[in-house]
């Protein structure tokens, strides 16, 4: 036999009826009062897409895991033979104009009206790094592809923009401005984050963001801007495309 | 004597709150999961090449509005998670310091006790084994939800911090296998559910009503001494 047995006890029938009916009140009160919250949530005024108490959450959960981000973390490489020969296109936001390479200039804002443009040349005479990686999409799907460009810390180092690279933000907008985002400096400034102008020993293909764009293993899809336009620096948060439609603004791995 | 009733308390306060706390919020977790999911929805069940049931098919996912609200499911996700893994460590250290745990864990007898508690449930054997708090099925079925529910939060990390927690997503077998063990345990929690309310059901009020008061009321024949 086991040798636990639960506690008993005589009760009057009166003061019975009083426990399970004030427990069952207790019950009822609780389960009201979620749906309650639940609606109460979904009804407050939306802040960048989502109601605010939401967007509060993923702040909270950006301050959390921005200060667990250990910038020597790398994320895993594979083999190039693992990489997709077929790399999924996703999105097509600010790549609706037409583009050439001749006229193309990475701009980078140093401060508000002092800005350099940097060739597409002049960008693949800075150390080249290669990474296979697995390219993670805020919808759930992965792709391991195989990249190359310039880190942006050695753009950042070869461009002297240390004093720039102090500040909290990167922003980074295709040339139309139809699509931007912005990256925290730590995640932007991470030994894996590219400028990237080649896709599988290849220039970029038009809907991979032909001449540059950017790749940031750390960051989910969403933040690999494609056909980089300008890059500026800030200490405010950047505007972002899909934070201002509902999603995480940091959206990091 | 009249107007008097025998007691038995069963299940301490705690226990009943950490219990229907996480009822709502386990439901909006698999809720926005769902809204999530749907943005991939890559699993089926299949048998060679034909595909036996597709998770999900596109009349359940319109009957229950997800289509489209992948951003909505993901910070009602990540903004519940704290409050489901909080009260899940919180019910598991109770469980731990309360001694709680010798009611519910299995033990030597549980596997052959489970097997004839699993007989007398389908009416082929007429007398259940002897049980304190939970039957030994309870106490297969009650200990693996903790194991699932700690699965659930180890995928979950896998998936959300691949790369700060990249041991855990390595322990979880990479990225993609976390994804779908995720979503074999939501899965799981379901069919949990199922079974829990036919066997309350079928248990009747007494037992129910436990879960809310802590106590259940013993029939006036019983002996005062069950030890």
């Amino acid at each position: 036999m086991p040798n636990h047995t639960l506690p008993e006890e005589n009760i009057s029938s009166k003061s019975l009826r009083k426990k399970s009916l004030i427990a069952f009140l207790i019950l009822f009160a609780f389960l009201a009062t979620a749906w309650y919250i639940f609606n109460y949530i979904k009804k407050q005024p939306e802040v960048a897409g989502t109601p605010k108490p939401l967007r509060k959450a993923l702040n909270l959960n950006e301050k959390v895991f921005s200060s667990l981000f250990d910038s020597s973390k790398l994320v895993k490489e594979y083999p190039i033979s693992e990489a997709a020969k077929k790399v999924r296109v996703n999105g097509k936001d600010g790549l609706k104009d037409s583009i050439s390479e001749q006229s193309w200039r990475l701009k980078v804002v140093r401060n508000t009206g002092d800005t350099f443009s940097v060739s597409l040349e002049e960008i693949k005479r800075l150390p080249k790094k290669e990474i296979v990686f697995d390219f993670k999409c805020i919808e759930g799907w992965s792709q391991v592809s195989h990249w190359a460009g310039v880190p942006l810390q050695t753009f950042i180092e070869h461009y002297n923009l240390q004093p720039q690279s102090k500040m909290k933000y990167v922003g980074l907008q295709t040339p139309d401005k139809g699509y931007y985002v912005g990256i925290d400096m730590p995640s932007a400034l991470h030994q894996q984050t590219l400028l990237c102008y080649e896709m599988n020993g290849k220039p970029l293909p038009l809907n991979q963001g032909y001449p540059l764009r950017l790749i940031i293993p750390v960051k989910y899809g969403i933040k690999h801007l494609k056909r980089i336009g300008t890059m500026f620096f800030s200490n405010e948060k950047p505007p972002d495309f899909w934070a201002e439609r509902g999603y995480d603004y940091y959206a990091g791995h | 004597m009249p107007g008097i009733k025998r007691i038995v308390h069963k299940h301490p306060l705690a226990i009943r709150w950490f219990h229907w706390i996480n009822f709502p919020v386990l439901a909006c977790m698999i809720w926005s999961g769902m809204l999530i999911y749907w943005a991939n929805d890559v699993y089926k069940i299949s048998w060679g090449s034909t595909v036996l049931f597709k998770f999900f098919p596109q009349g359940f996912y319109k009957s229950l509005h997800i289509p489209f609200r992948l951003a909505e499911g993901m910070n009602w996700h990540f903004a519940l998670i704290w409050v489901f893994a909080i009260n899940g460590l919180l019910y598991v250290l109770f469980t731990i310091f309360s001694g709680q745990w010798r009611l519910l864990l299995p033990n030597r007898h549980s596997i052959k006790e489970a097997w004839l508690v699993l007989l007398h449930d389908l009416h082929i054997r007429k007398t259940a084994p002897p049980a304190v708090k939970y039957n030994a099925a309870q106490r297969i079925a009650y200990s693996a939800i903790i194991i699932m529910g700690i699965g659930s939060l180890l995928t979950g990390i896998a998936i959300y911090k691949p790369v700060q927690f990249s041991t855990i997503t390595w322990i979880c077998g990479g990225y993609e296998t976390a994804r779908a063990i995720h979503f074999i345990l939501t899965i799981g929690y379901v069919l949990f559910f199922l079974v829990h309310i036919i066997q309350v059901v079928k248990t009747g009020w007494n037992n129910f009503q436990a879960m809310v008061t802590g106590f259940e009321i013993l029939p006036p024949s019983k002996k005062t001494d069950n030890a």
